[in-house]
């Protein structure tokens, strides 16, 4: 399978010259293999994947973790959305007393958005999504909830041949000991467990993360443990905090270079990445 | 071994963070987790011991009413909340191995996750010697 970071950025869309090399887009993720495609997440990344290949058989399936707004604000500017020809599956969490659509016409309605969601011309099909696992193509598909503030999942992505994990927003260590050691006590420890790739929510260095425990998101430092206890192969660490520059993440990782020994290969997300995996 | 329910790891890490004995169990009232507190209780340490089946658990501590007449399990909250799904409160006595007898008050809930999903129960131990 073949995969294109097009937006790695957490929280908020950003710019600037001190963000260039990583990119300042939000989560979105473009997964392809034998024609078929998906997209993990509609952050505002999902712009860029207006020039993705026309997909072999007119459909498109939108993956979405969870739907705060740095994961679904892309949704209204992806052009296949407006395609009447096109296929668009959309699989989300719905929450215990929302469907996933009255949640996503939340955001796709006015006033936040003039074009109601059921006004969209494509051939729209939503899925709700909890422990889920389905498969699309050539793509078995499982969902699992992770610790995140509202329903939020993680996906485990295999095409029979390699396995990509993509958990972008995700707070193992929350509680007053901080990271287990126990994998049956580890959240989302089995859609990571032996992953070819993984790209992981990294947004904090150790020092923010004490401020902002219960915040829903990880230390650098506490991915790498969990990556490793799960025998992750490759870990892409992501959702990049919109204060820190391209400056501050490469000082962070090699931070964690000098402290940390592990075997596997770490590194940056970085929008427009490539990886055949 | 499967990593369990985030609903059950989120209940364990809240019990952390208690000075009330907390006791999480299976559906099938299995005990996964207890915390601190009710380590005294059980007189094992969770980090020794671990998970223990509910035959062995069950047996630790003998519950009975006012008159010691052993109570039915069935009209225990835990045992009645992991029967119906639903939170159960009573007041009662507790003999230890060691025959001591302790006044306590249990309140039991179902943790019910997304969407209606049994996934165990919880039961928190309130000191009753002094109502």
């Amino acid at each position: 399978m073949k995969i294109i970071i097009r937006g790695s950025r957490g929280s908020i869309p950003t710019t600037g010259p001190d963000i260039e090399n990583y990119g300042g887009n939000t989560s979105c993720i473009e997964l392809s293999a034998q024609g078929w495609y998906l997209l993990l997440d509609g952050g505002s990344g999902m712009r860029n994947a207006n020039h993705m290949e026309k997909p072999l058989h007119k459909r498109l399936d939108i993956l979405l973790t969870h739907l705060h707004m740095d994961h679904i604000q892309g949704l209204g500017f992806f052009k296949p959305l407006f395609d009447p020809e096109m296929e668009i599956h959309i699989w989300g969490p719905a929450s215990s007393r929302s469907s996933l659509h009255s949640r996503l016409s939340t955001y796709l309605s006015p006033p936040l958005f003039p074009v109601y969601l059921r006004d969209l011309p494509c051939k729209l099909n939503l899925h709700e999504i909890d422990n889920s696992n389905f498969e699309i193509g050539p793509f078995q598909v499982q969902s699992h909830y992770v610790i995140h503030p509202g329903p939020t999942v993680g996906f485990r992505i295999s095409d029979r041949k390699k396995i990509f994990t993509y958990i972008p927003d995700h707070e193992p260590a929350l509680g007053l000991k901080g990271l287990t050691v126990d994998p049956a006590w580890m959240s989302g420890f089995d859609l990571a467990k032996d992953a070819d790739l993984m790209l992981h929510d990294a947004q904090y260095s150790s020092a923010e993360y004490l401020l902002k425990k219960g915040w829903g998101h990880s230390s650098m430092e506490d991915t790498l443990h969990f990556a490793a206890a799960a025998g992750v192969k490759h870990l892409l660490l992501g959702h990049h905090d919109p204060g820190h520059s391209d400056k501050n993440l490469e000082e962070m990782l090699s931070d964690m270079h000098l402290k940390n020994q592990y075997s596997f290969l770490y590194e940056l997300a970085k929008e427009g990445m490539e990886i055949n995996l | 071994m499967a990593a369990h329910e985030i609903e059950i790891i989120l209940n364990r890490q809240l019990a952390d963070c208690l000075s009330i004995p907390v006791f999480i169990t299976d559906t099938d009232g299995n005990l996964i987790y207890y915390n601190e507190p009710a380590e005294i209780i059980l007189g094992k340490k969770y980090e020794e011991a671990g998970e223990m089946p509910v035959s062995v658990w069950g047996n630790i501590f003998k519950p009975i009413d006012e008159n010691r007449n052993a109570l039915l399990p069935e009209d225990l909250p835990l045992v009645k909340t992991l029967r119906n799904r639903k939170p159960y409160h009573k007041t009662f006595f507790i003999e230890s191995l060691n025959g001591k007898i302790e006044k306590i008050s249990v309140t039991s809930y179902p943790i019910l996750g997304r969407p209606s999903r049994f996934i165990g129960a919880v039961a928190l131990f309130w000191d009753a010697n002094n109502e």
